[in-house]
C-alpha cells in the first residue's frame, strides 16, 4: 500500500483522547431476550403505524408498524413471539413513547429471507427496486441521526448525484461499531457501496476512515481494488470528522451550503455510514429487514468492551450484563459517543436503529465541572467545525435575544459540542445553543404560519 | 488677544441664533400632532410595560385602546377593573368588566409525592432541561423545578418552595399578566378565575399517562378515575387523555370534587378550615387541644 494523502477538514475540530477500548473484540451475537421493547419512532420523521394488536402472533422480519408517508420508516419484529401490548415506553430519547412490546419465543423468521451467511455479489435488481427494497426494509442512517435512507437515495429534482461517500470515519470516542464492521464484513460493505452506487446513477464513490483505523484502512484498499470506482481514503483522526459536511468538504473538497436549507446533495453528494451500507447490502441482496444492529459496549471500566449483533428492541441492560455487568462507580450511560450522545434514565431502554454504542462512564468523568466566567479566550471559535462564534450564541440564547442569534446562523449549529468540549470555564455553550436552535426554529415556524 | 475672544464669541452667538431659527421652521414643518388622550391613559396605567395585554408596552396599548371603536376586547390585568374604567372615562367609552384573574401551578408533585431516578446536572434552566428528557421524577408533564417561570416573572410574584420543590404563586403580587405561562416549557402554569375571597379548586396535575402509569410515577397524580366527574353537581368536570379538568366558568366552589379524589390531585385554596366531620372518636381529641 502507498501512503497516500490524509485528508481532512480545514477548520476548527477537536482532539479528544479516542479510547477505543473495544477495538479488539470481534462482533458477537448477543442471546436473544425474554422481552423486546420496539418504539414506533426510531427515525426523523413521522413516526411509524402500528400494524399488529396485543395477542398477534409475529415472525422474525414481519412488518409490525407501517411507515408513515415519506418521511418514515417501516419498523420490522426483531424476534418471533406474542405482542404484549402497545404501551408507552421510555426510550433514548429521555422521553415515553408508543412502544410495541414482544415476548420472545423463539427466532421463527418469514419465508423469503435469505439466511445463509455466503456473500451475494451479483446486484440484480434496477435502481427503482433498490429504493423500493432499502424503503420495505426499514433502513434509517446508522450512525445516529437516523434518517429514512429512501428519502436521501431518491435525488430531488434538478440535482444531480456525482459522489457517494461512505462514512467510515467513527470519529466519537469510544465506539467500535463501524470499524468492527469494516474489519468482518468489507466485502459485503463493498457490494452495498456498488448497490447504493447503482441506486443514485453514479460512477464514483469515496469511503472516508479514520487513520486510527489502519486495519480497516487496508482490509478495505485491498477489497475495494476488485470494485470499479470505489476509493478509500484515509482522513485525519479529528473530532467531528465523520460530520456530513466535514466530511465532503475532506472528501472532495466542497462546501455543504450551511444549513438548515443546505444538504450534501446540493453540491453533488449523498453521505451514507458504513452501518447503513451493510444494512442496504441485506436487504437488498438477502432481503432482510433492518431488525438487529452492531452495537459497542464500552467505557474505562466496562468488564469485557465488547461489539455486539443485538437485535432491535432488546433492552440495553442485556448488553451490559453480557460485557461484564454494571461497573459499580458508574455515573452516566450514554446511548452514543461521549461527544454527541444522550445519558439515559433507564437501564431498561431498549436498542434502537440509531444507537451505535453504550459507554458507561464513571462518575468523575461524566460529572459536570463548576461553570466560571468566560474569559473570552475564543477557544470555541476556533474549535467550531463551522465557524460560528460559541460563546456569542450562548450569550444570545442566555439573555433571549432570538433574532441577533438567529441573524448569527445559529441553526447551522450541528451540534457537535466542540465547543462544550475546549471551553476551559466549562461553559454549558451546547446546552445553551441546543435551546437557541429549538426557540428559533420555533419562531420561524410560527413566523411562517402568520405569513 | 482681545479681538479673538470677541469674534469667536460672536461667531458662536450668530451660529446659535441661525442655529435657533432654522429648528424652528423645522419643527413646525414636521410637527407630530399627537392625541393628547394617548398621555392621559399613559399616566393611568400601571406603567409595568409587561405585554400581558398582547401590547408592546403601555403607550403602545394607549394608542391601540383610542383607536378602538369598543373596549371590550382589551384589558390590562395589571391595572385591573378600575384602571380599565379610568381608560374607559378618559375616552368616553363603555368598559366591560372582567372577573380577575391569576396564575395557578399545575403540579402536586412535591418531593414527598414523587421520587427521583435520575440527577440531572445540566444548565438549570425548564427550557434546556425539557429538552434534554423527562426529568429527574420519570413525571413527563410535571414540574421540573428549575424555576423557568420565578425568572419569567416580572412581578416577583413566584419563589421555589425548598420543601416541595414547586412554585409558589403570591396572591398578593400576581396580576395575571402570563408571562409564567409562556415561560413553562411543561404548560403548567395557567390563568384561572381568582375567585370570591381567592378561593379556587383546580385539579392540581397535567399528567396525560393512564391512571396506573401516573400513580406509579406520582403519590399526588390525577389517575383519571372520574369520581370527580360523578360528584360534580353542576357538569364543570371532564376527564380528557387519562387527565381531568375544571372549568372555571361553571364550577361553583362546592369541593364536592376535593372530597371524592383518591389522591388529592383536586386542591382547594383559601377555603376556611373545614368543620370537623361528625365522628364520636374526633371529639375528644378536639377538646384536649
Amino acid at each position: 500500500m502507498k501512503n497516500p494523502i490524509i485528508k481532512t477538514f480545514p477548520q476548527g475540530g477537536v482532539h479528544p483522547h479516542d479510547n477505543k477500548l473495544s477495538a479488539g473484540s470481534p462482533i458477537a451475537r448477543l442471546s436473544l431476550p425474554k422481552t423486546v421493547f420496539i418504539p414506533v419512532a426510531q427515525h426523523i420523521g413521522s413516526p411509524a403505524v402500528a400494524v399488529v394488536k396485543a395477542g398477534d402472533k409475529v415472525k422474525t422480519g414481519q412488518v409490525i408498524a407501517q411507515g408513515a408517508g415519506f418521511v418514515s420508516a417501516n419498523i420490522h419484529a426483531s424476534v418471533s413471539g406474542t405482542v404484549q401490548k402497545i404501551d408507552e415506553v421510555m426510550d433514548s430519547t429521555g422521553y415515553k413513547r408508543p412502544t410495541i412490546i414482544i415476548q420472545v419465543e423463539g427466532d421463527d423468521w418469514i419465508e423469503g429471507i435469505d439466511l445463509n451467511s455466503e456473500i451475494r455479489r451479483e446486484i440484480k435488481l434496477n435502481p427503482e427496486e433498490i429504493i423500493k427494497r432499502v424503503q420495505d426494509a426499514g433502513i434509517v442512517g446508522l450512525g445516529g441521526a437516523t434518517f429514512p435512507a429512501q428519502v436521501k437515495l431518491s435525488i430531488p429534482k434538478g440535482k444531480t448525484a456525482e459522489y457517494l461517500l461512505v462514512n467510515g470515519a467513527e470519529c466519537e470516542p469510544y465506539l467500535t461499531s463501524d470499524h468492527r464492521l469494516m474489519l468482518e464484513r468489507g466485502e459485503e460493505i463493498l457490494i452495498g457501496v456498488q448497490i447504493l452506487m447503482r441506486a443514485l446513477k453514479v460512477t464514483q464513490a469515496r469511503v472516508g476512515i479514520e487513520n486510527n483505523k489502519p486495519d480497516a484502512i487496508q482490509v478495505l484498499t485491498g477489497l475495494a481494488a476488485k470494485y470499479n470506482g470505489i476509493e478509500i481514503f484515509p482522513l485525519k483522526m479529528l473530532y467531528p470528522q465523520g460530520g456530513e459536511r466535514q466530511l465532503v468538504k475532506a472528501l472532495v473538497n466542497r462546501e455543504v451550503p450551511p444549513a438548515p436549507a443546505g444538504l450534501p446533495i446540493d453540491v453533488g453528494c449523498v453521505v451514507f455510514n458504513v452501518g447503513t451500507v451493510f444494512a442496504v447490502y441485506e436487504a437488498v441482496q438477502k432481503n432482510k429487514p433492518l431488525i438487529e444492529r452492531v452495537v459497542s459496549l464500552t467505557g474505562p471500566a466496562v468488564k469485557k468492551p465488547s461489539n455486539f449483533l443485538v437485535r432491535i428492541g432488546t433492552p440495553i441492560l442485556e448488553m451490559i450484563q453480557a460485557a461484564g455487568g454494571l461497573p459499580e462507580d458508574t455515573g452516566k450511560v450514554i446511548s452514543g459517543g461521549p461527544m454527541m450522545g444522550r445519558a439515559l434514565n433507564s437501564l431498561d431502554i431498549p436498542v434502537t436503529k440509531g444507537m451505535s454504542g453504550i459507554v458507561l462512564l464513571p462518575r468523575g468523568e461524566s460529572q459536570r465541572k463548576e461553570v466560571l466566567n468566560c474569559i473570552r479566550c475564543a477557544k470555541c471559535v476556533s474549535a467550531c467545525p463551522l465557524g460560528l462564534e460559541p460563546y456569542l450564541l450562548m450569550t444570545l440564547a442566555e439573555k433571549k435575544f432570538w433574532d441577533r442569534a438567529e441573524n448569527e446562523k445559529i441553526l447551522s449549529c450541528c451540534e457537535c459540542g466542540c465547543c462544550s468540549y475546549i471551553c476551559p470555564a466549562n461553559r454549558p455553550l451546547l446546552d445553551y445553543l441546543r435551546l437557541g436552535k429549538l426557540t428559533v426554529m420555533k419562531i420561524i415556524k410560527s413566523r411562517k404560519s402568520h405569513g | 488677544m482681545n479681538s479673538t475672544i470677541l469674534y469667536s464669541i460672536l461667531l458662536l452667538t450668530s451660529i446659535g441664533i441661525l442655529s435657533a431659527v432654522v429648528l424652528y421652521f423645522i419643527a413646525k414643518k414636521f410637527k407630530v400632532v399627537e392625541d393628547p388622550r394617548i398621555d392621559e391613559i399613559e399616566k393611568v396605567l400601571p406603567g409595568a410595560n409587561c405585554g400581558a395585554c398582547g401590547y408592546p408596552g403601555c403607550r403602545n396599548f394607549a394608542e391601540i385602546c383610542i383607536k378602538a371603536d369598543d373596549l371590550s376586547s382589551f384589558y390590562c390585568a395589571v391595572g385591573g377593573n378600575e384602571c380599565m374604567a379610568a381608560v374607559a372615562k378618559i375616552l368616553g367609552k363603555e368598559a366591560v368588566a372582567k372577573d380577575p384573574l391569576m396564575a395557578v401551578v399545575r403540579c402536586g408533585g412535591a418531593y414527598a409525592h414523587r421520587k427521583k431516578s435520575t440527577v440531572y446536572d445540566g444548565v438549570r434552566m425548564c427550557a434546556v432541561s425539557h429538552n434534554f428528557y423527562i426529568g429527574e421524577t420519570d413525571c413527563a408533564y410535571g414540574c421540573l423545578g428549575l424555576g423557568d417561570c420565578v425568572t419569567a416573572c416580572p412581578f416577583g410574584a413566584i419563589s421555589m418552595d425548598p420543601s416541595t420543590g414547586l412554585p409558589v404563586i403570591s396572591e398578593e403580587k400576581c396580576v395575571a399578566c402570563g408571562a409564567c405561562v409562556t415561560a413553562c416549557p411543561r404548560l403548567i402554569i395557567e390563568l384561572r378565575k381568582k375567585g370570591p375571597k381567592g378561593r379556587r379548586v383546580f385539579v392540581s396535575c397535567m399528567n396525560k399517562d393512564k391512571g396506573a402509569a401516573a400513580r406509579k410515577i406520582c403519590a399526588a397524580a390525577c389517575i383519571a378515575c372520574g369520581q370527580c366527574v360523578k360528584a360534580c353537581p353542576f357538569d364543570a368536570i371532564k376527564v380528557e387523555n387519562f387527565l381531568a379538568y375544571i372549568d372555571f366558568n361553571k364550577c361553583k366552589l362546592c369541593r364536592k370534587c376535593v372530597d371524592v379524589c383518591p389522591t388529592g390531585a383536586i386542591l382547594e385554596v383559601n377555603f376556611p378550615a373545614r368543620t370537623e366531620p361528625k365522628d364520636d372518636t374526633a371529639q375528644p381529641a378536639k377538646t384536649e387541644a
